[in-house]
């Protein structure tokens, strides 16, 4: 079997990097070989984050090849833009309509896209937009937004998405029942939100 | 970190190589660990510190850490001490002579290069110090060699009594992969016996081990040649065979699936006569090293015709879409394109202090003060360079903000003949290098204003604990040094000595103001904790009342990231310049009430935040 690439990419405290290290063990549950890095910098400090799983019978370079990434989860709206030339031609991103403005931006030196939603899509890549932070929102908690997006991803994996599932909730077991139900509704509401939107006409 | 029960041996984890490595230092019954934070080697020392049954400690700094493992070693038990690449720059004082004493307990110092310098001041190649100190050098390609080295390091130490250097980069570091893991060995040293000769390194007695050394490395060579860890796969595509270590390796079989490779493991001192296998193999010989022509100088210098960095760049990672196109051109290939289409032009997102950071109030008031030359350090603070403040002229490395201010001070120019000059340090730093650089300038009568920003934690690498906050690294009571008591020790003037509130603007402000006028070594100690420890305490969060805000900006130039600009404008002012406005609103989810955009707010246009509806939080309700 060949080497699935998926590229997670936000800035730093979003979550980017458990949520691949999540995807990776889901991957792991399945028998694959996987691999995950990040190239964080200081992101701790709000800076870019793009985390990279790669998983299949065995993998050597830990590193997603620009132009072979078969999905692209982005937690932010402009950070999805920004690694669109990772992806494999055609190959889908799975994208949290959010705006996180950085300081730069508000001083003035730089400008924020209008539409980066639009702007992916002239690159031909295919592109699913959804409102990560307001389904987790109406969750009852915006820190649900994380589960949310792997909801998201799941059905664009080569496994079903339950493995991915179960490995969410294996998070949250020790922590009662309450946040597994709600991270399975944000998991589910994730899900759904990818899926009416793939239905939904352009 | 509290101790947590070690995983069963045999079983199978995702892990880090810092984890991976933590994990054989546990498993090779090591007794003394010992560090100091720095990215990407810090995990190691924080997993070490979770395991029972090993002495852990955050040191001062690494020189100290490496005599703390090396006293260790000397007494026969078991050591470990781990740093970034520039730490063995501070600790290879100590490095340069153990290598004479060699050790007798196994010590293994794991040294992580941040090739790509993600978040160092420098980029360096740490295999030299395997040639410069006559040290065996071991370089893992993933978590599982990581792990596997390790302990085949603490073997090859005692076997030849030599300390092991375990090369890392940021990809082996933070990269995480399977890894199986093993039994714990217990190893009990018999004790620090005296031996003189072998242990005081006065001349008379270090003289007398340099040959030992010499003699010592002809045996290791011999072990590379016959180290498993050196091993070539041979291929069908003889056109190129590649030498490569370390990750280098994993992106060779990514890129050439179908050539010989020769992976070093053991790769100092270098087995030539396995490279020269390799050589007869195939056509042509690519060394793949991360970063310096290291090995391709030394089989040069062999006789080997081999090629590197005439092809290869000298900096930065050789991931695969750097390896490609340069094989494929050395072979008149057509070279592939790197991208299917270039990257989208985006703004770029640097890093950022935090909200509510206590350094925002230090930056915003420097950014105020006029006729200055800031000499800066490492840490979170260095982000002061950065915008809007703008507010530090130098970094260069750890501490050197004391000495590169005394330097500016004495070494003035016409231009700089009456500028101030402040150093700006945090604690950590502080109390890693920057001590000394203060005693000289107190001994020399420098005039310099020193602002110390003690947020009570090494910030940047994580939060770690120090001799600042009173927390040892398993964050239980441990002695705090008092800072005003230090600096008054070094000779700073009691009268020089202020400690201020960094959220009290005008308080601070005063301070520098006053401070930098006076001809002498002033030290400003700023007291409020990092907003990532658990010592900060949020407070209310502000909102800005749209109607009363007048564009003006002044907030947005305190630099918090809770701050956000809602519309632009401009204004003819009676001048009749146009100014450019900027109308805000504040992020309350993330705002912590420290007030500090409130002070420079001239028309009180910002005010706690009174919630319409009460906020809902569930505890650790995040993946």
């Amino acid at each position: 079997m060949s080497t699935t690439n998926i590229l997670v990419v936000g800035i730093g405290g979003q979550g980017v990097m458990t949520a691949t290290e999540i995807l990776a063990e889901a991957a792991i549950a399945m028998g694959h070989d996987a691999k995950k890095t990040e190239v964080a910098g200081m992101a701790q400090r709000g800076g870019v984050v793009s985390s990279h799983l790669r998983f299949g019978q065995r993998v050597l370079s830990p590193q997603i090849t620009p132009g072979t990434a078969d999905v692209l989860l982005g937690f932010e709206s402009a950070e999805a833009m920004r690694w669109q030339h990772m992806l494999k031609p055609g190959a889908i991103t799975l994208m949290n309509t959010a705006k996180l403005v950085p300081p730069v931006v508000e001083l003035g030196l730089f400008d924020y896209p209008d539409d980066p939603l639009a702007e992916i899509r002239k690159t031909g890549n295919k592109v699913v937009a959804f409102d990560a932070t307001s389904i987790a929102q109406e969750l009852g908690d915006i820190r649900l937004g994380n589960t949310v997006m792997l909801g998201a991803i799941a059905d664009h994996l080569p496994f079903p998405a339950e493995i991915l599932l179960d490995c969410v909730l294996k998070r949250f077991q020790k922590k009662g029942e309450k946040l597994v139900e709600l991270n399975r509704r944000a998991f589910a509401a994730g899900r759904a939100a990818v899926g009416q939107a793939e239905a939904a006409p352009a | 970190m509290a101790a947590v029960m070690p995983a069963p041996a045999a079983s199978r984890h995702l892990m880090s190589g810092n984890e991976a490595v933590a994990r054989a230092v546990w498993e090779a019954g090591v007794k003394v660990a010992a560090a100091y934070p720095g990215t990407p080697s810090t995990e190691m020392m924080e997993v070490v510190s979770t395991y029972p049954d090993v002495y852990a400690e955050w040191s001062v700094n690494e020189k100290v850490s490496l005599e703390v493992a090396i006293g260790a070693a000397y007494a026969g038990s078991r050591a470990f001490c781990c740093m970034k690449h520039v730490g063995m720059n501070v600790a290879s004082d100590a490095l340069m002579t153990l290598t004479l004493t060699g050790v007798i307990g196994g010590l293994v110092i794991a040294i992580a290069d941040d090739v790509g310098l993600s978040s160092s001041q420098n980029e360096q190649d740490s295999r030299y110090w395997g040639r410069f100190a006559h040290v065996p050098v071991f370089e893992p390609a993933d978590s599982q060699e990581a792990y596997a080295m390790t302990l085949a390091a603490y073997e090859l130490s005692e076997q030849f009594q030599v300390p092991v250097i375990l090369r890392m980069t940021t990809r082996i570091n933070h990269v995480k992969s399977l890894v199986t893991v093993g039994e714990r060995v217990p190893h009990t040293g018999a004790g620090f016996k005296k031996e003189p000769g072998r242990f005081v390194m006065v001349p008379g007695n270090a003289g007398k081990r340099i040959p030992l050394m010499f003699q010592r490395d002809i045996a290791l060579r011999a072990a590379a040649e016959a180290s498993p860890l050196n091993f070539i796969e041979d291929g069908s595509d003889k056109r190129v065979g590649f030498i490569a270590s370390g990750p280098a390796y994993m992106h060779v079989k990514e890129s050439f699936p179908n050539a010989p490779v020769l992976k070093l493991g053991f790769s100092c001192p270098a087995p030539f006569d396995k490279c020269r296998e390799l050589a007869a193999l195939v056509e042509q010989v690519v060394v793949v090293e991360e970063v310096e022509p290291l090995l391709e100088t030394e089989l040069k210098a062999q006789g080997l015709k081999v090629l590197g960095k005439e092809i290869l760049p000298l900096q930065g990672e050789l991931s695969p879409n750097v390896l490609k196109p340069a094989i494929a051109e050395l072979l008149g290939e057509p070279v592939p394109a790197t991208t299917p289409f270039a990257p989208m032009q985006v703004f770029p997102r640097p890093p950022t202090m935090c909200v509510a950071c206590p350094h925002l109030g230090v930056y915003y008031t420097l950014s105020q003060v006029r006729n200055l030359n800031i000499s800066g350090d490492i840490g979170c603070y260095t982000l002061g360079a950065g915008h809007p403040w703008q507010a530090m002229d130098t970094c260069v490395s750890m501490g050197a903000s004391m000495g590169v201010a005394l330097g500016m001070d004495k070494g003035r120019g016409e231009s700089d003949k009456d500028k101030r000059i402040v150093a700006v340090i945090g604690d950590s730093t502080f109390l890693h290098m920057g001590m000394q650089g203060l005693l000289d300038m107190v001994y020399n009568k420098a005039s310099v204003t020193v602002l110390l920003l003690d947020n009570r934690a090494v910030g940047m690498t994580g939060g770690q604990d120090n001799p600042g906050n009173g927390r040892d690294i398993h964050g239980e009571d441990a002695p705090r040094i008092d800072f005003a008591k230090l600096v008054a020790a070094l000779g700073v003037k009691n009268e020089r000595i202020h400690v201020v509130n960094p959220y009290e603007l005008p308080v601070l402000f005063k301070t520098i103001r006053e401070e930098v006028k006076v001809p002498d070594v002033s030290v400003i100690i700023t007291d409020q904790p990092c907003v990532l420890i658990k010592d900060y305490h949020k407070l209310k969060p502000f909102e800005v009342i749209d109607d009363k805000c007048t564009g003006c900006g002044n907030c947005i130039d305190v630099g918090c990231p809770a701050i956000h600009v809602t519309r632009r404008g401009k204004e003819v002012k009676a001048s009749g310049k146009e100014v450019d406005l900027a109308f805000v609103r504040i992020e309350t989810s993330v705002c912590t009430g420290c007030g500090l955009c409130v002070q420079p707010c001239a028309p009180k246009a910002i005010v706690h935040h009174v919630p319409t509806a009460p906020i809902q939080l569930v505890k650790g309700g995040c993946a």
